[in-house]
């Protein structure tokens, strides 16, 4: 359907945002790779630090999701569906753990 | 690329986004992302399939979880992400007319790609050479069948990419025709996404 909208759609907006901000997305997104990554190497455990891994993991998904898959700018049900499936995941995940430490 | 930046942050740009609502629009095939949700649903099925079977075997998870190589899967971690920036960069070329280097950011995004998959394959053989197998303990089955059933999205996702390259070398795609691009680098940013969360909970969740 869309192939058939006018070709000068990309002159009146951007739909995946400009070559800048995904550069500067992705330098983001290494960085807290890199933090991910010494809390390991550390032996880094407990509530607070899986607190920490997970607060990560979901702040470079909704990255990933709303910027590189480009929801930011589809209707609301899309980017609401794939960060509610992040939100639901880490928190059972965190559930999860929380069991682990009970048991 | 200086065309391709002033194509896309041109002032006429801003406001059309920021204002229409109407604009809103979901990129590439209505299809590819039902089934985007539906890997979703799978991989998370596993996520949380994993994690309450740790909550009952704390202590064999992570004593096994040590022995996991985490600069590879960080390093993976990398080699994803950047593969991703990249295919990025690809629909962003193909949107301001420039097929032909969407073809050579799709190529770089296949690289990283093909480097995931080289050192997950050194990672499985480490593993199967010090008698790790599907059998040998619950954290094991886990990682393996978890690491696997995403090993082989990505495999696929670098199908579809050899497609897109293809595709974008003979010039296919351009503001007129994004459907095709736009699909596939959905399906390569899902494969990314769900790894996001794998590496974390399996390599450094203790």
């Amino acid at each position: 359907m869309r192939n058939h909208e006018s070709p000068t759609r990309a002159l009146h907006h951007s739909d995946h945002g400009t070559p800048l901000r995904a550069t500067v997305i992705w330098v983001v997104l290494i960085a807290a790779t890199i933090v991910t990554w010494s809390v390991g190497e550390n032996g880094g455990s407990g509530p607070a630090v899986v607190g920490l891994l997970f607060a990560i993991a979901f702040g470079k998904g909704a990255l990933i999701i709303l910027d590189y898959m480009a929801l930011r700018r589809a209707p609301l049900m899309w980017p609401l569906l794939a960060l509610g499936w992040m939100t639901l995941v880490c928190a059972l995940i965190g559930i999860a753990y929380w069991k682990g430490l009970a048991a | 690329m200086n065309t391709c930046v002033q194509t896309l942050v041109s002032p006429s740009a801003a406001p059309a986004v920021a204002s229409d609502g109407s604009a809103r629009r979901l990129p590439g095939d209505l299809a590819i992302w039902f089934f985007i949700l539906a890997e979703l649903l799978a991989f998370g099925a596993f996520f949380l399939a994993y994690a309450f079977a740790r909550a009952n075997n704390v202590e064999l998870f992570n004593e096994q979880q040590l022995a996991l190589d985490r600069n590879a899967g960080a390093l993976n971690t990398i080699l994803l992400l950047t593969s991703s920036y990249l295919v990025v960069r690809a629909v962003q070329a193909a949107e301001a007319g420039q097929s032909r280097r969407a073809a050579t950011w799709i190529a770089g995004g296949f690289a990283c790609g093909a480097g995931f998959v080289v050192v997950k394959l050194f990672e499985y053989v480490a593993k199967f050479a010090a008698g790790v197998s599907l059998s040998s303990s619950t954290f094991h089955m886990f990682y393996l069948i978890l690491t696997f059933f995403h090993f082989m999205h990505v495999i696929l996702g670098l199908v579809i990419l050899a497609a897109l390259w293809n595709g974008a070398r003979k010039g296919r795609y351009g503001p007129g025709n994004m459907n095709g691009i736009e699909t596939g680098a959905a399906y390569w940013h899902m494969v990314d996404l769900v790894w996001l969360i794998l590496f974390p909970l399996v390599y450094v969740m203790r």
